[in-house]
């Protein structure tokens, strides 16, 4: 049994779980046995009592999508590695390595689901169908969200740590007023489970008994500060003191994030309130193109977690079953370049708005210092010859 | 029964009954507003009649009231949030900025998020530390944000259908001081604007602008003028953002003097900001320089000195003679 429970405290001699007394090293860094996983970092599958059922209907075509989804959400992402490099974009915050984690979670969700992620769910917009070139315009600078969230049930990025958890919370309880089935999937990482919204969250969700579930990336580092601090338990333990289950999955296995995001969100459909999910990953590439991890880490640390690659992982998997050939792969690398060519050309068009953007949509209902502040700036513009400033 | 005389307090709370009869998307958010009916009683009775689903007790936990209404809000919801005291909004002061306000920017305009955030405010009730403060300019500086108070029980009844109709983030002010002064209201009644000034005096020779708890005072100060011969124009502010400079200015036109009265401190407070655009717009009206009257650059005193550091009768009238001595 890996899911906690308040009504099941058993005992645990597990090393992952074993008490550790102030002053001792906190066991947070160590996967440990409590990890749920459905295949190996080799890409052997093993069984699992509790969540073989959650993935039972996956047919190999489900899987190769999965895979596909990874790899193209990865190409996307190195795509605007390097645009930023080009400087095309003034930041990006890359998803390297959680591939797992966002495509597993993400194709756990219905379409009437809602999601709000932090800034670097990538993967997960993927599978909500939002348009992936969407996602640059904020680090490209044109706008600061850019897309309707009620297109595709998917909230904008939201850069303040942890804020948007709380939306999540009193969204899903506007699902349960409704009367609706649905679930709401809030993203957050090991960082922000430190603040102060991330736990009020907690509490809110487990009084009002919320339709939603936490999606924690532990991704081991919040910009240079490691695990160690921030927490002294696995993240998902903290679950079970605000009365609801906790699970830790390793989330560079994306067969296991599916299933346990499926279990989690079937959870909360049926009236059963909140999951912490946290997903044991790891942030292969810098914090954004602006961090210099050589600073405050080790190579040998990355190159541990390399051999873990939630690709490679699932591909091996496919090729031992026989499930993918060499032409879908191959396929899929065309596949690849064509987006990698299609964001290029998308983002290198995008617009610069119109001076006057500045002040649209500041209110609903109007202001009268923005109209008035909107009439004098469009004078002073027209008081340049040719009728712009530069 | 049109036209009640009520206090200003229970013209809030029949105010917020009108809106969950009207709206089945309002629901009311906060502490104790449930069975205790809220700390002032202004929720009191909604629970009972409205169910425990539409008048909500909240843990206690601020950021975590307005996060999970900003929730409800883009689920549909109107949610009405009490803050129980002025000086317990700051732990959802980074919700209030960083996400309520700028949500609908963000969105491109593609989501609205009108929640409305109730705040009592203000001193002059001989209250413990945190319960006495002004800081409604830390919220007219955000852009996104309406801010608004009222000063009469009409106004707190009209104002307050207003705000939660508007589609907006509003700050809704609440001069708790003034929650047991009596007035009429008429629930049949045309409402004004909510964001335009009020003239609740007529005068010639001054203007005086305050807004919600200042308002009283300031009327006492132009009745006290009146008995010394000198007439003062009161204007009742209402909305400080956005905030009528035109009322303002038209006041001022005509009085060519202007005083600025507010609780709060007068450093970046809200007098400054009209001191600074009405001396934009009034430069060769004025015959004196804009003179206000505020708190002091200093914690809000212990309750015993309160009375000192609020502007009063004496103060508000000395700045009149002053501004009159030009």
């Amino acid at each position: 049994m890996t899911v906690e429970s308040t009504a099941a405290r058993k005992p645990r001699r597990s090393a992952g779980t074993k008490r550790t007394s102030a002053g001792s090293t906190p066991d947070t860094a160590g996967a440990g046995p409590e990890l749920v996983q459905l295949l190996t970092p080799e890409g052997k599958r093993v069984k699992n009592a509790d969540y073989d059922k959650y993935v039972a209907d996956v047919t190999p075509d489900e899987l190769r999508g999965l895979y596909r989804d990874m790899v193209l959400t990865r190409r996307f992402d190195a795509e605007a590695t390097s645009l930023q490099r080009q400087g095309e974009l003034g930041l990006w915050a890359s998803l390297l390595g959680q591939e797992a984690a966002q495509i597993g979670s993400g194709r756990a969700l219905r379409d009437d689901d809602y999601v709000f992620p932090t800034y670097r769910e990538h993967g997960v917009a993927w599978c909500r169908g939002v348009d992936p070139t969407n996602l640059l315009g904020m680090f490209r600078g044109v706008n600061n969200g850019g897309w309707d969230p009620n297109s595709n049930n998917f909230h904008l990025y939201t850069i303040v740590l942890g804020s948007q958890t709380l939306h999540a919370t009193g969204y899903a309880m506007g699902v349960s007023k409704d009367g609706a089935d649905s679930a709401v999937l809030a993203y957050f990482g090991d960082g922000a489970s430190s603040q102060g919204d991330v736990n009020e969250s907690f509490v809110f969700s487990a009084v009002y008994n919320a339709p939603v579930v936490f999606f924690c990336q532990n991704n081991q580092w919040a910009i240079s500060e490691p695990i160690e601090k921030q927490t002294r338990v696995p993240l998902y333990q903290r679950a079970r003191g605000f009365g609801f289950p906790g699970v830790r999955v390793d989330g560079n296995d994306v067969l296991a994030c599916l299933a346990v995001t499926r279990a989690a969100l079937e959870r909360a459909r049926h009236g059963e309130g909140p999951t912490l999910v946290e997903a044991f990953t790891y942030r292969m590439a810098a914090h954004t193109t602006s961090d210099d991890p050589t600073r405050y880490r080790r190579d040998a640390e990355r190159e541990e977690w390399e051999a873990k690659d939630p690709i490679l992982r699932l591909r091996a998997y496919l090729e031992n079953e026989g499930h993918a050939d060499a032409a879908f792969f191959e396929e899929l690398e065309t596949e690849s370049e064509a987006l990698g060519k299609h964001v290029r050309e998308v983002v290198r068009a995008m617009p610069v708005p119109e001076h006057m953007a500045i002040f649209d949509n500041v209110y609903a209902d109007g202001h009268a210092l923005v109209d008035e502040e909107r009439a004098q700036f469009a004078a002073y513009q027209a008081s340049f010859t040719g009728g712009e400033a530069e | 029964m049109a036209v009640q005389t009520l206090p200003l307090a229970k013209a809030l709370n029949e105010s917020l009954r009108k809106a969950l009869e009207t709206d089945p998307k309002v629901v009311i958010m906060g502490l104790d507003v449930g069975k205790l009916g809220g700390v002032f009683r202004i929720t009191d009775g909604l629970q009972k009649d409205f169910g425990e689903d539409r008048v909500i007790d909240t843990p206690l936990a601020e950021s975590g009231i307005v996060g999970t209404a900003i929730g409800l809000a883009l689920r549909g919801y109107r949610p009405v949030v009490e803050i129980q005291f002025d000086g317990f909004v700051f732990p959802a002061y980074d919700q209030i900025v960083t996400q309520l306000a700028k949500m609908r920017a963000r969105s491109l305009g593609a989501v609205k998020v009108p929640v409305v955030i109730r705040i009592p405010y203000g001193g002059g009730i001989g209250a413990v530390e945190h319960h006495s403060e002004s800081p409604e300019s830390l919220f007219a500086h955000v852009a996104g944000l309406k801010v608004v108070t009222p000063a009469t029980p009409s106004d707190a009844y009209w104002m307050l259908q207003q705000a939660i109709q508007s589609d907006d983030p509003v700050i809704f002010f609440e001069p708790k001081r003034r929650y047991w002064d009596k007035g009429e209201v008429d629930t049949d009644a045309i409402p004004g604007e909510l964001h335009k000034a009020r003239v609740a005096r007529e005068g010639t020779d001054l203007t005086l602008v305050a807004y919600g708890p200042m308002v009283k005072t300031c009327l006492e100060v132009a009745a006290a003028a009146a008995e010394e011969g000198k007439s003062l124009e009161v204007v009742d502010l209402r909305s400080i953002s956005p905030l009528d400079f035109d009322t303002i200015q038209a006041s001022v036109e005509k009085t060519r003097r202007l005083v600025v009265v507010h609780e709060a401190p007068v450093f970046f407070g809200s007098g400054a900001e009209i001191a600074a655009r009405i001396t934009e717009r009034c430069f060769y009206h004025l015959e004196a320089p804009v003179l206000r009257v505020g708190g002091y650059h200093a914690p809000y005193p212990p309750a015993r000195l309160e009375e000192e550091y609020l502007p009063g009768l004496d103060r508000v009238l000395d700045a009149v003679d002053r501004a009159l001595a030009y």
